[in-house]
């Protein structure tokens, strides 16, 4: 192989190599993204059965409920807008509790209620979620 | 006085590393008109002393945070005159500020080294490096003095401080930080040699040798800190996983999968002279990715792209300084690259040919995290939310790395420059059986619902067989040590990846709501909540369950979960329990009560999930291994060659 031919494979091959990585990326997101919701955005609206998603806003207060099993909880996250009703079975994280941002990983039932199977909850302000203190923010900058 | 003195240095190492670009610049013109080293000297002498001053600020942030100074607003933000001392100095890191200056402090020193140690490289080149080293460092020397001033004082003083999160108050974590910056900054000097070696048109062997011993440094940093990081948010966060794909985590594994391509491609070109502008490209992508991953930790991107919106000045600094640094490499890259010339050319069965390969694959896998973590920022900016999680990474993933494992089986087994595939597929042999073998045990086991993790133990099975067969047929004694460094690091690949593999195939979680006395069954153990009781801790109280734990008829032994609560800042973690055995852990949350008495229980039994971290440390030790060697290669080298002149 000429020297000239091998720089100009090696080339090829990189950007074969860069195709495949975004290739393979982009299939992935097509199935795996997980996008955000607020309460506010699914009322009325339909909403994905069959994909992960997340569910962000605030536990809302007077929702907690306890079930008997002893390790379920029934909640309502709210975004002052609206309230989607959450189920989750599992030990809910140390700064989870009425009152603060949560942000929950699972999938809409097809009544509106949505199943958990993973909650993130962060204490205040400065902790939030990612979602969540952008979701705040902007209604924040829609009420001035 | 301690601040002014601290932000006095800093202000004075900048000036210093201004000296350096032009001393630099006047030194590289001296050494290509043959002029004599009078400002070459003037130029190591020059980066030593920034180097220095750099520790000396933060050697007083350091200071600062140990006598508890309360007129320091970093001190109070951070800091709590009663938390152990260990903390207190960690506080010093555990911050924007103070992590910045951290990091700069490492580079200076970095480049300090290099001046000390460095006496491969051309005159010429080697003060272009300097050079290079010190304009990244006054950018960020700028940003610490502009946008994030670590010294900045509060008047009047505070009582006491806010304290430190609780989170990061464990010895692993307070030294996370340090370990993942040296790696992360060791990288800038690769880029500045790169520069430095674009700028005079230096690429070749030597260039490779001088670089060589900075990267696997650096690199070994980088493995330890990712390790020890994903074992601290395992036994720290309570939930059981391993690696999340959190987008801080990584902001480290991008460094750290550019800097092992990196430390394979200038392999080739210090033994064979092959893959020159590969090289220098990959030099000026691992610092970069160190640079993004330090944008998105420390701009406040990821927390959101609006907060990021309101308080733009830090990111877009940071932002600033990428584009500057990044863009400026890639155009000196893209200028010169004509003109470096064709290295040495090889065969596709060789042993070049498999660290292309490795490249390559390491790039694909590094293009998909990238994606994965900057996607939802873009997204974001655009108003549309989404989050990226683990489902996607290990879809992407796990094809390629598979792949990877493939070809770090094979490469060490070609010989340089060309090959012959039959002498190659004999070599395989046994490696292919063991794979096939444990393949084909595992699924007659369990049958088809965990392929990819199965495929992964059968894959590391061959791998861990391969990486052991360089040592056959050898005379173990005489093997040089960077050849065991490489045996025991693609070893510790096969632990790694057997242990990620087996945690995901064979892990048995159980939650449970258990009384007094009650007991709940998880894998081979059996469970008994003994007893809840209160505990005190030199900043926390604590519940504390006593779990007596049996596994069939053996001894039975105690685990402690606790709920901890600390009061500055008031928050509760839960401190999980974890005995370890041979064949694997077992993980206890203790979890709510409710007002039957119950206790909630979260069990994990994690077969050899063990080895993730244990191949780790193989993976950081044989790159200890190989570091020690080549250096002391290179003295006895060194040696030689001085002895020789006074034959």
């Amino acid at each position: 192989m000429k020297a000239k031919h091998q720089r100009l494979v090696l080339g090829l091959l990189a950007l074969a190599a860069i195709g495949g990585a975004s290739g393979l990326a982009l299939s992935a997101l097509q199935d795996q993204a997980a996008f955000f919701y607020a309460p506010g955005d699914v009322q009325g609206k339909p909403v994905p059965l069959d994909k992960a998603v997340r569910l962000g806003g605030m536990v809302e207060t007077g929702s907690l409920v306890r079930k008997p099993d002893g390790v379920s909880v029934a909640f309502a996250v709210t975004d002052g807008k609206a309230r989607v009703p959450v189920a989750f079975r599992g030990v809910t994280p140390d700064l989870f509790k009425e009152g603060s941002g949560v942000v929950a990983e699972g999938r809409f039932n097809p009544d509106g209620s949505f199943t958990a199977d993973n909650l993130l909850a962060k204490h205040d302000e400065r902790y939030m979620p990612p979602q969540v203190a952008g979701k705040m923010h902007k209604s924040e900058t829609l009420k001035q | 006085m301690i601040a002014e003195a601290g932000l006095a240095a800093l202000w004075l190492a900048a000036a210093f590393a201004l000296v350096q670009v032009l001393l630099a610049w006047g030194a590289a013109r001296e050494a290509v008109e043959g002029k004599g080293d009078q400002l070459m000297i003037a130029l190591r002498r020059t980066t030593l002393v920034q180097g220095l001053l750099a520790v000396l600020s933060f050697g007083l942030l350091i200071l600062l945070f140990v006598r508890s100074d309360m007129s320091v607003v970093l001190v109070v933000e951070n800091s709590h005159s009663l938390k152990p001392l260990m903390y207190k100095i960690a506080g010093a890191w555990g911050n924007h500020e103070g992590s910045m200056l951290l990091w700069v402090t490492v580079l200076a020193a970095a480049g300090a080294g290099v001046a000390l140690f460095e006496r491969q490289l051309a005159a010429a080149t080697l003060a272009a490096t300097l050079g290079a080293q010190a304009a990244i460092g006054l950018g960020f020397y700028a940003f610490l003095a502009f946008a994030s001033n670590p010294f900045v004082r509060l008047d009047p003083a505070a009582a006491d401080g806010q304290g430190l999160n609780p989170l990061l108050q464990d010895p692993g974590l307070a030294f996370h930080p340090p370990t993942l910056y040296l790696g992360y900054v060791g990288l800038s000097v690769a880029f500045s040699f790169a520069v430095g070696a674009l700028l005079m048109r230096d690429v070749g062997p030597s260039f490779a040798k001088a670089m060589r011993p900075w990267v696997l440094a650096a690199w070994i940093f980088l493995t330890i800190g990712i390790t020890a990081g994903s074992y601290w948010a395992y036994y720290e966060l309570g939930w059981g996983g391993w690696w999340f794909w959190d987008p801080v985590e990584n902001a480290s594994l991008m460094p750290w999968l550019a800097a092992t391509a990196l430390l394979h491609s200038v392999t080739v070109l210090a033994t064979r002279d092959g893959l020159r502008a590969w090289t220098l490209m990959l030099a000026v992508v691992a610092f970069s990715m160190s640079m993004i991953g330090t944008f998105l930790v420390r701009s406040g991107i990821l927390v959101s792209v609006h907060a990021f919106a309101v308080d733009p000045t830090r990111g877009t600094f940071i932002l600033a300084l990428l584009g500057i640094y990044i863009g400026g490499a890639l155009a000196l890259f893209g200028l010169r690259v004509g003109k470096v010339t064709q290295g040495s050319t090889f065969q596709l069965v060789s042993r070049e040919g498999a660290l292309v390969l490795n490249n390559l694959l390491l790039s694909v896998i590094l293009g998909v995290v990238f994606i994965g973590t900057l996607y939802p920022l873009v997204a974001q900016a655009m108003d549309v939310q989404l989050s990226i999680g683990a489902p996607f990474f290990n879809k992407a993933i796990a094809p390629v790395a598979l792949a990877l494992v493939a070809a770090t089986a094979v490469g060490p087994l070609l010989k340089w420059r060309r090959d012959s595939a039959n002498a190659l597929l004999g070599k395989l042999l046994a490696p292919a059986a063991a794979a096939g073998l444990a393949f084909a045990l595992l699924f007659a086991f369990t049958g088809s619902a965990h392929l990819v993790p199965i495929l992964g133990i059968a894959f590391a099975a061959g791998l861990a067989v391969a990486s052991i067969l360089p040592l056959a047929r050898r005379n173990l004694r005489r093997t040089p040590i960077h050849i065991w460094g490489m045996v025991i690091a693609h070893l510790g690949v096969a632990v790694s990846i057997a242990g990620m593999a087996a945690d995901t195939a064979f892990k048995v979680e159980r939650l449970a709501a258990v009384s007094v006395g009650g007991n709940v069954t998880v894998g081979p153990f059996r469970v008994t909540l003994e007893e809840i009781r209160p505990t005190l801790g030199p900043n926390w109280s604590a519940l504390e369950a006593r779990l007596k734990v049996q596994r069939g008829n053996t001894a039975p032994f105690e685990l402690l979960p606790q709920q901890r609560f600390f009061s500055a800042p008031p928050t509760t973690t839960n401190e999980a329990a974890i005995t370890t055995l041979l064949d694997g852990q077992l993980y206890t949350v203790l979890g709510q009560g409710d007002e039957q008495g119950r206790w909630q229980l979260r069990l994990w039994w994690k077969p050899f999930v063990t080895l993730i971290w244990l191949g780790g440390g193989l993976i950081a030790l044989g790159g200890a291994l190989a570091l020690v060697g080549r250096v002391r290669r290179e003295l006895r080298e060194r040696r030689d060659a001085a002895e020789a002149e006074h034959l």
